[in-house]
């Protein structure tokens, strides 16, 4: 267990102990219990940058489930740790903010930051996991705790619409994942990226190259909400605002693009990888620009543009991707892409999240989001209004802040698409600056309509639900260090070009790199006259006119039907599917357990006698069987006339006295077969059992003064003789062929050698096969309690029914 | 012997699944109960019966029976212990709230919870 | 239960339960090396006290013996997981079990496993399964 581990692990660990600091500590807000944490994390996690930046990585193994090649390895790299430092950071911020936005004695906050840290050594486990199995288990998780926290006001409607929603696309994706994943097992037989890497070309030329790379690319569509499938992004906005601007747009919707980042390297020189990266990430750029300014509330807007961001960084990833065509590192004009990718990535954390808490600050300060009630609040927030001009600026492109030197950058990647002479970019090429010059002038409506329509324009308290006042210090602390963040990015980029960026690049395009090199990173503030500026000059002109104008043109929305075809198709698909299911199972679940029985049992004879005579099982063999011994005759009578007797027998005391009786032979029988254990533990069990049916069946008043013997049915006889003939004719031809070597002649001769115990049944349960015992005591415990809540909680349902 | 357990192994389970379709719920508590011995003696029988001395090293035996049948079924009667509990409480508690133990009488439909 | 009255059960169960728990304790220690273990000797020591349960009240059984079961179960499960587990600090895969031999005052030599702590949690989980299915059902009215 390394320090690498612990550190994805300790948020796990330390969320166990949350309910407890709520509980005793109820005074003090739990958050301040979590916030040491991620920062302890961050410092960390900043510790190992001077190794990625020397241009290696870092790799721990714990051996998990070896056989199968699935081992906990964590292995941080420019990427990892670059993701490392936005989970750690961003989360540090957020957990912040949410001790002042959450009120202490209000909330649920005990679930609140459990589901925070959950997800966060989730996040922290999808971004250092080396092996794609352990990466998929952590992914889920991610999804899991995105279900609990915008399902954490589950008393709302929406939230609980919302958690579904972003779940089941989630979900599913992520499933198509590990499809994408066992078929690069196939294809290379081995879960670890690192060495996924090395056979980049074998997996290439294979067959399965296509379908793998078309599955994990629906896992990163889905979880990073591109089009079609962002639907559930906006519904997320139902999550209370940290989580939005944690999860929803710093962190977990950039899995996906940590996704497509992560496999550039195996997929990327495929013609399919770029036009659907691309094509995909502009097309969902501009959608969500364009709906984006519909929006009313701000956290709509803010979903929009987050999907629209991310559209962008995933065009940027793809275009670079292309990069691969270009053996040659001087002069690369491609590698810019990723360049900007990854600087974009990390300015929309900056710029977005600090968005995210000023639309809580405003929601928490007035009661409403709802930009149409909102206005003039400049007088009252000051403050909020200059960290929200700040960062919208920022989003907008407009300089000095960060967000201008990534856009400037997106464009140049973009314009330099055209100019490839791959995948036939000569002809379509064009298309990729004109889209995103047009969404850019959206980004730009929209950005204005979020700072303007909320600080200026007329104040109208009458619609507010309360006075609005400045938030308070500690709320303003985490998007003010935010917004430094934006302008000090803004007018020192180059402190992230050698620390994060050129790392994190070399893991995104390691091919073009030799020994020793190191991608050059600069970033400047100004390129000379060149399409860019003109780019942007376009954007900022066009941009306050259509924001001026906005009133006539924006009616033309209305045309546009209120709820979209795709979430209408969902809605549909979701009812449909549930109605389709209702009928489907209503139509043979009559409610009768002897039904059910009977499908169970036809279909047992069925399968094993269809099976049996198809694959010519049916043997019969007597030359290796063992003597029949007087003892052994009197007790299989026993046994048979005992199960017999059960079927006639009138009362229930006879019934489980005969039971009983069955069973004691049984053990009687363990004796003779050699199996002590065995009839010990029968021996002692049948007598608890037994003591058990008397002591449930002693407080029972008689129903019937006259308890009757079974009725005999001949649909019942008939099922039971086909029963028991089937399992005899398996029991006879098990015995009878022999397939396989067995197995035991290995615990033999190692159960002194490996286990220094002499028992081999105790010791197959305690060491061996540890983990059957392991849980089926757990199913024993489980069963306990079941027991115990079936007698003891029955008043209080009474009560509540 | 294996042969003459087969039957027997039969005719366990023939009685089993015709007391489980029986229509009281006691009745198919016992039947599962019969279906668990049959189920453990053919897991026995599969592993070949009397063949060598118990699984337990330090006498002089040749060969020693296959522990491991003995092992899953040590196993599986704990847990069938478990489960029939679980079952027994289960038909104890309907017995007193609804005050039958006829499967079919119990038959709800969603209309009545 | 009902209270019962019945001298020769009631002076017998006195020695004999001694013994069970005493075989019991046995069987369930030398599991590794002869037939016995943590699920018979839970079961064993289970019947024991469902014995006591038979001969005297729940009540008085409770005085005897104030063992909250559910929380023995617990404790048994910890025991199982924690021996599990704690394998993972020496850098070894989940469950594997290390024994030696070691020098005991009185004892003498004896050979010592994890592989006994597991089981004791088997068999803690054991006993408190039983009693607790068993009390629970008997303290119902």
């Amino acid at each position: 267990m390394s320090s690498l581990h612990l550190a994805i692990l300790a948020p796990l660990i330390v969320s166990i102990f949350i309910p407890l600091f709520y509980k005793i500590f109820r005074r003090i807000h739990t958050g301040w219990f979590v916030l040491p944490l991620p920062i302890l994390l961050f410092v960390y996690f900043l510790s190992i940058l001077p190794i990625t930046m020397s241009g290696k990585s870092l790799i721990k193994i714990i051996n998990w489930i070896p056989s199968l090649g699935i081992n906990f390895t964590v292995k941080v790299d420019g990427l990892g740790l670059l993701f490392s430092l936005l989970i750690t950071g961003i989360g540090a911020l957020v957990v912040l903010y949410s001790i002042y936005y959450l009120a202490k004695n209000k909330e649920k906050l005990n679930h609140f930051y459990v589901y925070l840290l959950l997800f966060m050594g989730a996040m922290l486990g999808v971004v250092l996991s080396d092996n794609l199995i352990v990466m998929y288990a952590f992914w889920e998780l991610t999804s899991f705790s995105s279900f609990l926290l915008i399902g954490y006001w589950y008393e709302r409607d929406k939230s609980r619409y919302g958690a579904q929603k972003s779940m089941l696309i989630t979900v599913f994706g992520g499933l198509a994942m590990l499809g994408g994943f066992i078929l690069l097992y196939i294809m290379t037989g081995t879960f670890s990226f690192t060495e996924l890497m090395s056979q980049a070309n074998d997996i290439f030329n294979h067959a399965l190259f296509v379908p793998a790379l078309l599955c994990i690319l629906l896992g990163a569509f889905t979880k990073s909400a591109q089009f079609p499938f962002y639907i559930w992004l906006p519904d997320a906005m139902e999550a209370p605002t940290p989580v939005s601007a944690y999860l929803h747009s710093a962190t977990m919707v950039k899995a996906g693009i940590y996704l497509v980042a992560r496999f550039t390297p195996v997929f990327g020189e495929h013609y399919l990888w770029f036009w659907l990266v691309t094509g995909v990430g502009i097309l969902t750029m501009i959608w969500g620009s364009v709906f984006a300014v519909k929006q009313t509330d701000l956290k709509a807007i803010l979903a929009f543009s987050t999907v629209s961001q991310l559209g962008l960084i995933m065009s940027l990833l793809g275009a670079g991707a292309a990069a691969h065509h270009y053996k040659f590192l001087d002069e690369n004009i491609f590698t810019v892409a990723v360049t900007a990718a990854i600087f974009h990535l990390i300015n929309h954390a900056t710029f977005k999240g600090s968005l995210f808490m000023v639309a809580g600050i405003v929601d928490h300060e007035t009661g409403t989001r709802d930009i149409r009630k909102l206005g003039g609040l400049i007088h009252f927030m000051p403050i909020t209004f200059t960290i929200s001009i700040i960062g919208a600026f920022s989003m907008a492109g407009l300089p000095p802040f960060n967000g201008f030197l990534s856009k400037e950058m997106f464009f140049t990647a973009m314009v330099h698409v055209t100019e490839m002479d791959i995948f036939n970019l000569e002809t379509w090429g064009i298309l990729f600056p004109v889209f995103a010059w047009i969404a850019s002038i959206f980004t730009f409506v929209y950005s204005m309509i979020l700072v303007f329509k909320t600080f200026t324009g007329k104040y109208q308290p009458e619609k507010l639900e309360k006075i609005p006042h400045e938030a308070s210090i500690g709320l303003l602390i985490s998007p003010a260090i935010l917004v430094s963040l934006v302008i000090i990015f803004g007018f020192f980029p180059n402190l992230l070009s050698d620390s994060l960026i050129s790392p994190a690049m070399a893991s995104i395009l390691p091919s073009l790199l030799g020994a020793g090199e190191e991608f050059k990173v600069h970033i400047s503030f100004w390129h000379g006259i060149n399409i860019e500026l003109f780019m942007t000059l376009g954007v900022i002109i066009l941009g306050v006119f259509l924001y001026q104008t906005l009133s006539r043109w924006k009616p033309i929305y209305k045309s546009i039907p209120e709820k979209l075809a795709l979430n209408r198709f969902y809605d549909f698909l979701i009812e449909g599917v549930q109605s389709g299911s209702y009928t489907f199972t209503k139509s043979y679940m009559n409610g009768s357990i002897r039904s059910y029985l009977v499908y169970v049992f036809a279909f047992f004879i069925f399968i094993l006698a269809t099976t049996l005579i198809g694959k010519n099982a049916i043997t019969f063999d007597t030359s290796n069987v063992s003597s029949i011994g007087v003892y052994e005759v009197i007790l299989a009578i026993f046994v048979v006339l005992g199960s017999i007797c059960i079927l006639f027998a009138k009362s229930r005391m006879t019934s489980i006295i005969l039971l009983g009786a069955v069973g004691y032979t049984v053990s009687l029988f363990y004796v003779l077969f050699r199996a002590p254990d065995l009839a010990l533990t029968q021996l002692v069990i049948e007598t608890i059992s037994v003591a058990l049916f008397l002591v449930c069946f002693y407080h029972l008043p008689k129903l019937r003064k006259f308890e009757t013997r079974m009725s005999f049915k001949l649909t019942n006889a008939l099922i039971s003789i086909g029963v028991g003939a089937v399992v005899t004719l398996i029991a006879l031809s098990a015995h009878s062929s022999k397939l396989f070597d067995s197995i035991s002649q290995y615990y033999v001769e190692n159960t002194y050698k490996e286990a220094a115990g002499k028992n081999m049944v105790n010791v197959i349960l305690v060491d061996f096969r540890g983990f059957d015992t392991l849980f089926e005591i757990t199913v024993l415990a489980i069963a306990s309690l079941g027991i115990f809540g079936m007698i003891k909680l029955r008043l209080n349902r009474r009560k509540e029914g | 012997m294996e042969i003459l357990m087969a039957f027997v192994i039969g005719i366990l389970f023939m009685t089993a699944t015709y007391l489980m379709l029986s229509k009281s719920l006691l009745r198919i508590i016992v039947g599962t109960g019969l279906l668990s011995h049959g189920a453990h003696l053919l897991i026995l029988t599969m592993g070949g019966l009397k063949r060598g001395a118990a699984p337990i090293l330090g006498g002089n035996a040749e060969s020693y029976t296959d522990p491991l049948p003995q092992a899953l079924i040590l196993t599986a009667i704990v847990i069938s212990f478990g489960v029939t509990a679980f079952f027994l409480v289960l038909a104890y508690r309907a017995y007193q709230e609804l005050g039958t133990d006829n499967i079919e009488e119990m038959r709800g439909t969603e209309k009545d919870d | 239960m009902r209270k019962t009255n019945n001298i020769i059960l009631e002076t017998a169960i006195k020695v004999l339960l001694f013994f069970i728990v005493l075989y019991s304790v046995y069987i369930f220690t030398a599991g590794h090396y002869y037939p016995g273990g943590g699920f018979i000797g839970g079961l064993m020591t289970a019947g024991a006290i469902v014995l006591l349960l038979i001969t005297y009240d729940i009540k008085t059984v409770e005085k005897i013996l104030p063992v909250n079961y559910r929380i023995l179960t617990g404790i048994g499960l910890l025991f199982a997981i924690g021996t599990s587990a704690g394998s993972l600090f020496f850098d070894v895969p989940f469950l594997t079990h290390a024994f030696g031999d070691v020098q005991l005052p009185i004892l003498g030599e004896v050979s010592l496993h994890t592989a006994t702590l597991f089981d004791l949690g088997v068999y803690l989980v054991v006993v408190g399964v039983t009693m607790t299915i068993i009390q629970t059902i008997g303290e119902d009215e």
